[in-house]
């Protein structure tokens, strides 16, 4: 029976689905749970009781929210791009999940195990802006056009300060793969070894630019309410804006995994005497993912050009300088090796 | 498995620029065209280029291509009124097509490549070391001056075109953030006790 998984192409195949359903579905069933806290500690904040009436709790809520998306009528616009109006929630969608095939959980446990890894959740994570372009475009109205441009703009510019900020990992690890970035966090001291301690200032700036990226709040200018409606999403309903949705949402949680990784050591344990394990991964993307939470319910949303400001007069020049510093740190072996973690001598 | 994947990632790069160049509408043509590179990205990861595949999503299609929609989006022009225009300038067109074709077949006609370079093309991916690597030794150590020289055409090419656009008007406000930040109640007002039936 083994054989016929490792040596057959149908077997490969049957395996390689069995994977990928192994991440995707415990995935959309964690996120059903992950919009409820969400909520939640939204409306905690606020002193409101938030979602408490489907299920214990209201733990179903997101359940149910999903089975009435799906039943209502989908509505295109007259003067509508079809083929590009649809694609766009898809490709959204899509450009969320396959990112999620190089991300590692535990030591060697990943669905592709590839060289460029980073690399390639970067090329994905700056793809996911088309669905919001299209979606803005295809929808021939003024406030999603008007959604969708910020959107390029923003997502573009943030992008930028997350590529130096990823460069900065990767000088001090000397790898593009993240189970090489993961084990170069290990060491004899636990929590004080990973990344976050060498690297503070650019796990500020990275939540910040993740925050921008996924266009949540305080950055969500895209959908401003206030101004715009719902942005680029003021024209779908039913099953296209549920798509939006999931893919933005699968967007947080990504960023809250890279976080965990580049920054707080993934699958790794905080103390020497504690076993590694998943569980500290999917406790960091927790603890990531509370931030994200709170950040969006406590501070009010940036106006557009302190956005600009922001992105291209403070990050750029201070992500850059950084990759400068970090490279000096790591060649001439500054700090005894602390920004160098080479496996093979530089 | 692998010729499949080749045939389907050649198709969409062959009917990508198709589209790209015969689509009416220039946003389809740029969504093509994004195709194209993507394809063309899955071309070189099947050569075993993976790190040149993920640059070109990263720069063309993460960014390049993303200002050319952003443009094309923003632009308002009758394109069929254009079409109409270039077919004006039709045999022209397509006389430089026919002499760069043949520019082309003569070139490659008479093509010989070195016995040396057959070999280096069958083999992308240095044994030893991993091709993000082997990039890296190229760049920066062989080739290192010949890569800082770029750069600073680069650098020269931005510098020029900041020089070019950027100009200081008097008469627009402008937000200045620090003396915004500065700013608190007892400098921007003052409270004065007004007597009733006096005024100020």
């Amino acid at each position: 029976m083994p054989e016929f998984f490792t040596s057959s192409p149908l077997g490969i195949g049957l395996l390689i689905v069995g994977q990928v359903l192994l991440v995707v579905v415990p995935l959309l069933v964690a996120l059903a749970f992950l919009m409820y806290a969400d909520r939640k500690i939204w409306a905690a904040v606020q002193m409101r009781r938030g979602p408490n009436v489907v299920g214990v709790f209201g733990l179903l809520q997101s359940f149910a929210d999903f089975g009435k998306y799906i039943v209502k009528e989908v509505v295109v616009p007259a003067g509508a791009d079809k083929g590009v109006f649809f694609m766009a929630p898809m490709v959204s969608l899509v450009m969320a999940l396959i990112a999620w095939a190089v991300i590692p959980f535990n030591d060697g446990w990943v669905l592709s195990d590839i060289n460029v890894a980073i690399l390639y959740v970067f090329a994905v994570s700056s793809l996911e802006v088309y669905g919001v372009i299209m979606g803005g475009w295809a929808s021939n109205s003024k406030y999603p056009f008007l959604g969708s441009l910020r959107s390029a703009a923003q997502m573009i510019s943030y992008e930028v300060s997350i590529g130096l900020i990823i460069i900065g990992v990767i000088l001090s690890t000397g790898s593009m793969n993240f189970g090489s970035i993961v084990q170069a966090q290990d060491g004899d001291w636990g929590i004080f070894n990973w990344y976050w301690l060498p690297h503070l200032p650019m796990l500020f700036l990275f939540l910040i630019s993740a925050l921008a990226e996924t266009n949540r709040p305080p950055f969500d200018l895209p959908e401003a309410e206030s101004e715009l409606v719902a942005g680029y999403q003021v024209e779908y309903s039913s099953t296209p804006f549920l798509l939006f949705m999931i893919g933005e949402l699968v967007a947080v949680v990504l960023m809250c995994a890279l976080v965990s990784l580049l920054f707080f050591g993934g699958w790794l344990s905080p103390v020497p005497f504690l076993p590694d394990g998943i569980f500290w991964m999917v406790a960091k993307m927790l603890f990531v993912f509370f931030i994200f939470s709170m950040v969006k319910a406590i501070t009010p949303r940036y106006r557009y050009d302190q956005l600009m400001r922001l992105g291209w007069k403070v990050f750029l020049p201070f992500s850059l300088f950084w990759v400068v510093f970090v490279a000096f740190a790591a060649k001439f072996d500054w700090f005894w090796g602390f920004y160098a973690r080479w496996t093979v001598g530089g | 498995m692998s010729v499949f994947a080749f045939y389907l990632f050649s198709i969409c790069v062959i009917s990508g620029g198709l589209f790209t160049v015969i689509s009416r509408n220039p946003v389809h043509s740029v969504l093509w065209l994004i195709l194209a590179f993507l394809s063309s990205a899955g071309l070189f990861v099947m050569l075993g280029a993976e790190f040149v595949a993920m640059l070109l999503i990263i720069v063309y299609v993460g960014a390049v291509a993303v200002l050319f929609l952003f443009v094309v989006m923003m632009l308002d022009i009758d394109f069929a009124e254009l079409k109409a225009e270039m077919a004006k300038y039709m045999p022209l067109a397509l006389l430089i097509a026919v002499v760069i074709l043949m520019q082309f077949v003569m070139a490659f006609g008479a093509w010989e490549s070195n016995a040396a370079a057959e070999g280096l093309r069958a083999q992308v991916t240095p044994v030893d070391r991993h091709n993000t690597e082997a990039l890296g030794l190229i760049l920066y150590d062989q080739y290192f001056l010949l890569f800082q020289l770029s750069g600073l055409i680069l650098l020269v090419a931005m510098i020029g075109a900041i020089v070019l656009t950027l100009r200081h008007r008097e008469d627009v406000k402008r937000q200045d953030v620090v003396a915004q930040m500065m700013r608190d109640p007892k400098l921007a007002m003052e409270l004065k006790d007004v007597k009733p039936g006096q005024g100020l």
